[in-house]
């Protein structure tokens, strides 16, 4: 399963399922997933919306609302010990102290009646015993680290006196400043301009290679994924259906959705010849009240058998380190 | 903040969840949606039901209750409650009962139409000032603020002391009074109702559905009345059913005041007045209207929460 | 694919000097008010049956500009000629006729449609409103085509939106804007709040109605992939301004202006192989209300040479066959 990394993964998610009871009936957003993340390895989580990603970054730190939701089945093994049984505040000590999570819309996300100074303060202050003092200290350190300029006079001002880039510096500030050792980014870059995205990523990487942690990088860019991470993990209706090293994933997609989802994607093309049409994928996610019987993806898989109707596919290693589940994989 | 739980992310995605999962399942409008949210609150359905079947009690009463309002009869003044007088008997000996189900009917009627002409005015109003671009609406906002500075008891009582007369001469006395009571107290409690209106119109009219029906080439009219209003009435008509509530408690207060309508006429507040006298030997004169204002108000009052939480515009989208 | 072919014939929409200005504050006690220069001095043209993409980051006016178009913003300034007429210059009868030539696709799928309207009265309101179906009969047999034409079925016209998906509503917008088969649809971001594997279904949907109609579309968008598939032609707009315009092929081979390299060269791209030299612009985006004096863009921009890109606004000017620079060290 990890190839690459010998020693036991840093987090295990196995067999997760999260179930939301609804009006309508009970929402299977996540049924059944597997994903391993290494020490300082980044592993991107690929899917479309409603593929349940989010849900499972959500589930790992225990952020469901629960009601609704709820974890049915499956483990979260970190560090070896399983999250999924921890109390309340035992859980709210594995929170920004060894993973932490930034999320797509750093407006919502900061409290908009204290500083930035503050809240990254008040972060380090639950994790450590250190004085205010000494907190703002390191906030002011953080915030340099993450570039942005004036930290000092900055560390005092309000989350609305940032741009959206800044603001998303400010939340990579405050989820690395307990140095963690999993960083779960859901659509960190989702919201912002193209030349921004580009600077989050890049810093990203900095601090990575600064800090060292391991990655979760949630997202539907795949060119994001192609670009920062080393391992993918493709979702599609709350299960994994793919699972590989990047490089051999957009080299060799096995899954006929990972395939089209890589094909519809338009390409700058700065060729000469004629254009090509979009190859889109027919239809519709299915819905998660009541999904297919079989294979998730057959009533769009201009591939499907009788065969893939009947039961859903399991995962299976083609190639080391290559994970399809398809029959025909 | 990383360390604590986002609210907002958490209950978005269980939001978005449910409503991907929805899907086609089967079609419904969002009335029905607002219907059976409303359903849920077992109160507000409670009170539904309540009110309902005093509507329905006093509709019918006539057929079922053939029992005279003004049948004085001394020899069975002051009774309490018996099988021939449910309710006991006044001071006249006129049966409690028959008076309070045809005094319910002018109750509920007042209470209805000073709401109609509060809503009416005040959406009118509203409307106008939060379409407007100009000076038009602030100005119809500092009129607004202007009537809701101005004492409305002493006010009432000013105008029905100086109209009274005038309208009694014109439509009869109960009609009279009933137009009087019913323009003074709606001409008094449309003001929140415009505030309500202009702030909906303010945040609706920047909608993009509003600007694809301009795009459409669609009149500011049809814009505000297919468009804007429409998705503007929810909390407008929470606030009705609040100004019911409170326009009985007027037209109560009013004839308990002995302002209100004439002294032969059975309004619920009339009934108190008359029994205010009497409440210790005939407490239960004045118990049963005073509870009937009292349930009333609270079943209106109930719906009208049930009615906000099922007409919240974000369950809908 | 050249720019010049086309521009023999007389464009279908041509837009000299657009500005708008946004007031912001003022009022009797208040200091004197913020202006935001949303969009300044823009001009194009686009020819009957094109795309031409318009592309920028926040901030940059661009769906300010698409809305000047239609007029459903007033422009402050500038002249916006549809065939020969100058759309600022018409009264509001004339407006609403143009309504039935150009028309627009919203960005959110969700915003843009109302949610107490039935799917089939939201796309037909433009026939009542032009009086384009007499009787009950054509109403329904033309709303029927309508969303045939897009892709949907002819039960859906009772449903209403919410029961639809982001895609699926993107469509009943699209036949919205088809009712009263205009020439020009302005397509303010019509894919971006969509999955990726749904863009595709709506962007092949839009070329196809193109082919089919002859529609002309003012394409805006931040996603340059998808501009780039899209477009015959290509703008680039920053804080206002329009700093390059060519066709979709050489603005993407051999980008003039420096902010459009780095535009292009920040898109992910989905090869983990290709290690390209990534332009990465410093700092953020100016504030629209305060931008800076002469090249907008000369505060992030790597070649600058003060201080010339500091106090002169650069002209859009020709350096080969239609593709059009606004810089002076590029020009």
């Amino acid at each position: 399963m990890q190839e690459n990394v010998t020693a036991a993964p840093l987090l295990d998610i196995r067999g997760l399922k999260t179930h939301f009871a609804t009006d309508d009936g009970m929402v299977r957003a996540v049924d059944g997933v597997d994903i391993a993340i290494g020490r300082g390895e980044t592993v991107g989580v690929v899917g479309e919306s409603g593929c349940g990603k989010t849900v499972t970054a959500m589930s790992v730190l225990k952020l469901i609302a629960m009601p609704p939701g709820r974890i049915v089945e499956g483990q979260i093994l970190w560090q070896g010990r399983d999250l999924v049984p921890l109390a309340g505040d035992e859980m709210d000590r594995v929170r920004a102290k060894e993973i932490a999570m930034v999320f797509q819309e750093p407006m919502t996300s900061l409290n908009p009646v204290y500083t930035v100074g503050e809240q990254i303060a008040e972060v380090i202050r639950r994790h450590e015993s250190v004085s205010r003092r000494a907190a703002m200290d390191r906030a002011v350190q953080m915030l340099r680290l993450v570039q942005i300029s004036n930290p000092e006079r900055r560390v005092h001002d309000y989350p609305h006196q940032f741009s959206g880039g800044m603001r998303q510096r400010v939340m990579i500030a405050m989820a690395l400043s307990c140095d963690p050792q999993l960083l779960i980014a859901d659509e960190p870059t989702t919201a912002l301009d193209v030349t921004i995205q580009a600077q989050i990523l890049e810093l990203l990487q900095e601090m990575k290679s600064r800090f060292g942690m391991a990655i979760m990088l949630i997202t539907h860019a795949m060119g994001v994924v192609a670009e920062t991470a080393q391992r993918v993990v493709v979702m599609y209706a709350g299960k994994v259906i793919e699972e590989a090293p990047v490089a051999r994933l957009f080299a060799n997609p096995r899954h006929p959705y990972t395939q089209g989802l890589i094909r519809s994607i338009p390409r700058i093309d700065t060729g000469d010849g004629p254009k090509t049409r979009l190859e889109a994928i027919p239809g519709t996610v299915p819905s998660l009240l009541t999904p297919p019987p079989g294979c998730r993806f057959a009533p769009r898989c201009r591939y499907a058998m009788a065969i893939c109707r009947e039961a859903p596919p399991p995962l299976r290693e083609v190639e080391a380190g290559h994970r399809v589940a398809c029959v025909l994989g | 903040m990383a360390g604590s739980i986002p609210a907002s992310a958490s209950a978005e995605t269980s939001a978005e969840i449910a409503t991907a999962a929805r899907g086609a399942t089967r079609p419904f409008s969002p009335w029905l949606d607002a219907w059976r949210r409303f359903r849920r609150h077992r109160l507000a359905v409670a009170s539904l039901v309540i009110l309902a079947v005093m509507i329905a009690a006093i509709l019918l009463a006539p057929l079922l209750w053939r029992v005279a309002i003004n049948d004085i009869d001394f020899s069975a003044h002051l009774q309490g409650p018996s099988w021939p007088h449910p309710f006991g008997t006044d001071d006249l000996g006129q049966d409690v009962l028959a008076r309070m189900l045809y005094g319910g009917r002018i109750s509920l009627a007042v209470g209805l139409c000073a709401m109609v002409v509060a809503l009416v005015v005040g959406t009118m109003i509203g409307a106008v000032a939060g379409m407007s671009r100009g000076w038009v609406g602030p100005a119809l906002m500092w009129l607004t603020d202007l009537f809701l500075s101005l004492p409305q008891l002493p006010l009432l009582l000013l105008v029905i002391y100086l109209f009274r007369d005038t309208l009694k001469a014109i439509f009869g006395v109960e009609g009279g009074v009933f137009i009087l009571i019913v323009v003074v107290i709606g001409g008094l409690r449309w003001m929140p109702v415009a505030r309500l209106v202009r702030a909906q119109f303010l945040s609706l009219r920047e909608k993009e559905f509003v600007e694809a029906a301009r795009a459409l080439g669609a009149s500011k009219l049809r814009q505000v009345v297919r468009h804007i209003l429409p998705n503007a009435l929810g909390p407008v008509i929470v606030a009705g059913t609040i100004d019911v509530a409170a326009a009985i408690i007027a037209e109560s207060t009013l004839s308990f005041l002995g302002l209100g309508f004439p002294p032969d006429v059975p309004t619920w507040g009339r009934i108190l007045y008359d029994a205010k006298d009497y409440l210790d030997i005939a407490p239960y004169w004045a118990i049963f209207p005073g509870a009937a204002i009292f349930l009333t108000v609270l079943s209106i009052n109930f719906i009208g929460d049930g009615l906000r939480d099922a007409l919240d515009p974000r369950g809908v989208t | 694919m050249n720019a010049n072919a086309i521009a023999t014939a007389e464009p279908l929409l041509r837009v000299t000097g657009l500005t708008k200005n946004f007031v912001i504050g003022g009022g009797l006690l208040a200091r004197a008010p913020d202006v935001v220069h949303a969009v300044d001095n823009v001009s194009f043209a686009i020819w009957r049956g094109e795309t031409l993409g318009l592309v920028g980051e926040s901030g940059s006016g661009k769906s300010t500009t698409g809305r000047c178009v239609l007029r459903l913003i007033e422009p402050t300034a500038g002249k916006i000629l549809f065939e020969n007429s100058d759309v600022v210059q018409l009264n509001s009868d004339a407006l609403r006729a143009l309504r039935r030539d150009i028309q627009i696709i919203f960005q959110d799928p969700f915003a843009s449609l109302n949610p107490r309207m039935t799917v089939g009265a939201i796309i037909g309101e433009a026939l009542t409103i032009h009086k384009l179906a007499r009787k009950r009969r054509e109403f329904t047999e033309r709303v029927v085509e309508l969303l045939e034409i897009v892709g949907l079925q002819s039960d859906h016209m009772r449903r209403y939106p919410h029961e639809f998906s982001g895609g699926q509503r993107q469509r009943i917008g699209i036949a919205r804007a088809l009712a009263v088969e205009p020439k020009l649809i302005v397509c303010d971001e019509p894919v971006s709040a969509l999955d990726v594997s749904i863009q595709a279904q709506v962007i092949n949907l839009l070329e196809d109605l193109q082919q089919k109609f002859g529609l002309a579309y003012l394409f805006i968008a931040h996603d340059l992939s998808v501009v780039q598939h899209i477009s015959r032609r290509v703008a680039v707009m920053y804080l206002g301004r329009i700093v390059e315009i060519a066709s979709a092929h050489d603005l993407y081979a051999s980008p003039k202006h420096p902010y459009t390299e780095a535009l292009l060269s920040a898109v992910p791209v989905t090869d983990p192989e290709a290690r390209r030299q990534r332009i990465v612009l410093q700092g953020e985006v100016p504030s629209p209300m305060h931008p800076p004096t002469g090249c907008h863009f000369h505060t992030r921009c790597p070649i600058r040479k003060l201080p010339l890109c500091s106090s002169e606004i650069p002209q859009l000017k020709e350096t080969s066959n239609g593709h059009m620079v606004a810089c002076h060290l590029r020009s």
